[in-house]
């Protein structure tokens, strides 16, 4: 104690009369030119989580993308050729500092094994089932053709086919079938492996 | 007041068991009186039968666990009574599992070792959920043990039942539900492994009642991390150079000291490296202790209601060496203005904080004390800092941490030693006369509010692990439980002081209760403004002064409270009691409450407003 007098506040320079710095960070917390664009723009991306095979794993990944707002466009998770481990593979819309904080933050899930984002040669699928009315059922089994599908149920109704395709693809036959009447679609979102003899996952030695 | 330093006059219907009749003595008596029981736990081979539950207590027993916090219930009843047998681990019963949880927590924060709660599925657990996110918060070392259902039951929305693992994945390191009496042994010994590697945090085993009470052949296993868990103790010598040379390159380089520091048994590390370079630090709160708050380099905790000077040099540094910190918004403000100027390098052992909130020039990953000495060893030269060092020495005269004092006083530099009777006391005062009484070795302990805001500021800390408090999560209540847990935790001459609000004390003034079973030698002052004072100081700077829900047209009178409890109750109205009231209340061997009527209209300053930028910290409301 030192004897302030007043009651007013602490002494020193009022906030006008300091020094200034005189850079800027943007909302990342990214140093950028004070006079440049802030903007981090989100672009779409795989990744691949190779995690253990076990009850809950899946709600814990699941629950981080909801409470850390990671926006994630498509998720599937299943066995792989190892019964103790499974696969999940997350389609995400992002700015680079969040999809390194959705890797980050993936790996500290105990159960994860190996996160990474596959490169954009990786091999990516995803299938969709479309139920379409079947008042014209030539012309739907030619988009099928088409986009090398498969009649999987066809009535007096409704024709149910299916297709598998990247993104895209999936996207473009689902507009051509628009004609006939889309009545129902599920779609499994992408799953994906990376290309050739690049690993999508490493494992460590001790966990093989 | 009873008298100072008595033991409280339980009569004889309601006396708690003390020394003389501990559980020693009781289990003697058991033994000598209840046969049958015991021979119902042998198994035909003469063998005590072992479940599910022997090897919960033996895999804590195992880990070093020498206490658990907790309260009791239907579902964890068979862990209890595996308790009962164990002769390492002191069980401390507390009112409510909220304040088990805070206590372990509190517990953990002190010794560095995971604390132990332990409480019933249901109400019990949920009653955990508190303490359990604050040590997520403040990555604290914890290990929840939550009784569930039997399995049959879970599931069925059965009596008591709570998914404690869906309710507590987001805020425990991770989880487990132990499925078998073959495995739960193991499943707490992981618990508590993992609790305490790396960046520690809260971890939470639930057990169904078939499990604890199931029978196993299953031994005692040590404490293992899962195999997908590792941590990285070492940073790449190539970029502890870039990030030496950096710093060495500095004109205004700033030392920030997280919790990381204190947590990674670090402060050595960091002094030596401020000490050696001449580099000022800064705290955040968690940081408090990591580096010593009388010593010339320091510029004490920076932040909303951090120092002058320590936000000065944070807003204004060209070099920011951030150690063991999450970049937490009460620290940073708004980003956009936090350090600007600076390149960062960041020194963490989770890589997942490396540029989260703000973008690390030199991520470090790794522990704090091995990589701070990594980079002082790589040093190329000295930075350049004397003319840094005298303007951070320039601020600390320009913007010092200071109290009104009564208008009578003279300012001619001299310290005051009693402001008159009728002026209202300022509860910057009784922190610094708390802190003039006592060792230097003192544990802190508060709730949260403007009182926890004093006593980081007003308070000098020269040793880690001294600051307990919540600071991540905020969450009032945390005192006097806190309080508990370092108590136990604490060496028998340390002594433990906890600052409260009347707000905060009022949420979990109860576990005085357990302070006074267990004669623990705990001070509570409570600054007591008959307010949740914090929120009435943001009505009044940003909400038109419209004092919704913040004032308490009656709160109890604490000391009588205290008695009640059978605690020593002590009342401060005048400056002129100060002294003396905490010189009485400090010497009672035993729990005190000291119920302060500080003066109500005294605000907490500097203050960077939520988002702000530190630089621009107001030191009045008119500077909002």
């Amino acid at each position: 104690m030192s004897g302030r007098q007043d009651q007013e506040g602490l002494p020193g320079p009022a906030p006008t009369d300091r020094q200034r710095p005189t850079g800027r960070r943007n909302a990342q917390g990214i140093r950028i030119d004070p006079e440049a664009e802030a903007e981090h723009p989100p672009r779409r991306t795989v990744i691949s989580a190779l995690v253990e095979h076990e009850p809950g794993v899946l709600a814990r990944v699941s629950g981080l993308f909801s409470r850390r707002q990671f926006n994630i466009e498509s998720l599937t998770v299943a066995d792989t050729q190892n019964d103790d481990w499974a696969r999940i593979t997350v389609v995400v819309e992002e700015p680079d500092p969040g999809i390194d904080q959705i890797e980050k933050q993936l790996e500290k899930v105990v159960p994860v094994i190996h996160v990474r984002e596959l490169a954009d040669d990786a091999v990516t699928r995803e299938l969709v089932v479309v139920k379409v009315d079947a008042e014209r059922p030539h012309e739907v089994h030619a988009i099928t053709e088409m986009y090398s599908g498969k009649t999987l149920d066809a009535g007096p109704r409704t024709i149910t086919v299916e297709l598998t395709g990247d993104e895209q693809k999936i996207d473009d036959a689902i507009d051509a079938y628009r004609q006939f009447g889309i009545r129902e679609i599920a779609r499994t979102g992408q799953t994906a492996l990376a290309r050739g003899e690049t690993k999508t996952a490493v494992v460590p030695d001790h966990l093989k | 007041m009873t008298e100072q330093g008595a033991v409280p006059d339980f009569g004889d219907s309601e006396r708690p068991p003390g020394d003389e009749q501990g559980d020693d003595a009781q289990r003697q008596t058991d033994d000598d009186t209840d046969c049958s029981a015991d021979a119902a736990e042998e198994g035909a081979d003469g063998e005590t039968k072992r479940t599910g539950a022997t090897s919960v207590v033996e895999s804590l027993e195992a880990a070093g666990v020498d206490t658990v916090f907790g309260v009791q219930g239907g579902a964890i009843m068979p862990v209890y009574d595996a308790l009962y047998d164990s002769e390492d681990i002191r069980h401390v019963t507390m009112a409510h599992e909220q304040g088990a949880a805070h206590a372990a927590d509190a517990y953990g924060m002190v010794t560095g070792d995971p604390g132990i709660c332990m409480a019933t599925s249901g109400p019990g657990a949920t009653n955990l959920v508190t303490g359990i996110a604050d040590a997520d918060m403040d990555s604290e070392p914890m290990v929840a043990l939550t009784g569930q259902v039997p399995t049959e039951l879970v599931g069925n929305d059965a009596f008591q039942e709570t998914d404690t693992v869906g309710v507590t994945t987001p805020i425990t390191k991770s989880n487990y539900f132990a499925s078998s009496p073959d495995t739960v042994g193991e499943d707490v010994s992981t618990a508590f492994a993992l609790a305490d590697h790396g960046r520690q945090g809260p971890t939470v085993v639930d057990l169904p009642k078939d499990v604890t009470q199931g029978e196993t052949d299953a031994e005692p296993s040590e404490p293992a991390v899962p195999g997908t868990v590792s941590v990285q103790e070492r940073a790449p010598t190539a970029d502890v150079a870039a990030a030496a040379e950096t710093i060495a390159d500095a004109d205004k380089p700033v030392i920030l000291a997280g919790g990381g520091v204190v947590k990674g048994e670090a402060t050595d590390e960091v002094r030596a490296f401020a000490t050696e370079f001449d580099v000022p630090v800064v705290t955040t709160m968690p940081g408090i202790g990591a580096f010593p708050e009388d010593h010339d380099l320091a510029l004490e905790m920076a932040g909303m209601h951090g120092t002058g000077y320590a936000n000065m040099a944070v807003s204004l540094t060209d070099c920011l060496v951030a150690v063991g910190t999450r970049f937490d918004d009460r620290l940073t403000g708004g980003v956009d203005s936090f350090a600007p100027d600076a390149e960062v390098v960041h020194v963490d052992i989770d890589p997942a904080e490396i540029s989260k909130n703000i973008e690390a020039d030199h991520p470090l990953v790794g522990d704090a004390g091995t990589v701070v000495e990594q980079l002082a060893d790589a040093m190329p030269a000295a930075p350049d800092t004397e003319d840094w060092v005298a303007q951070c020495q320039e601020w600390k005269v320009e913007y010092p941490l200071d109290y009104a004092v009564p208008s009578d006083q003279s300012d001619d530099g001299s310290t005051p030693s009693r402001p008159p009777e009728d002026e209202p006391v300022k509860p910057q005062y009784v922190v610094e006369t708390v802190d003039a009484a006592t060792d230097d070795d003192t544990i802190v302990t508060t709730g949260v509010g403007q009182h926890q805001m004093w006593a980081c500021q007003y308070w000098t800390y020269t040793e880690p692990r001294t600051w307990v408090s919540s600071h991540g999560l905020g969450a009032m209540g945390y005192g006097v439980p806190s309080a508990i847990g370092a108590r136990v935790a604490a060496d028998d001459d340390q002594s433990v002081v906890c600052f409260d609000g009347d707000g905060s004390f009022m949420m979990t003034c109860q576990e005085l209760v357990v302070a006074v079973r267990e004669q623990m030698d705990i001070t509570v002052f409570v600054l007591n403004n008959e307010a949740i004072g914090m929120v009435r100081q943001w009505q009044d700077a940003f909400f038109e002064g419209r004092r919704m829900a913040s004032e308490y047209p009656w709160v109890p009178k604490f000391d009588k409270l205290a008695e009640a409890f059978g605690a020593d109750g002590f009342r401060i109205e005048d400056y002129d009691d100060v002294p003396d009231t905490v010189e009485a209340a400090l010497a009672v061997d035993g729990p005190a409450v000291v119920d302060v009527y500080i003066d109500p209209t005294e605000e907490v300053y500097p203050m960077v407003p939520s988002g702000g930028d530190n630089g621009q910290f107001a030191l009045s409301r008119d500077h909002l």
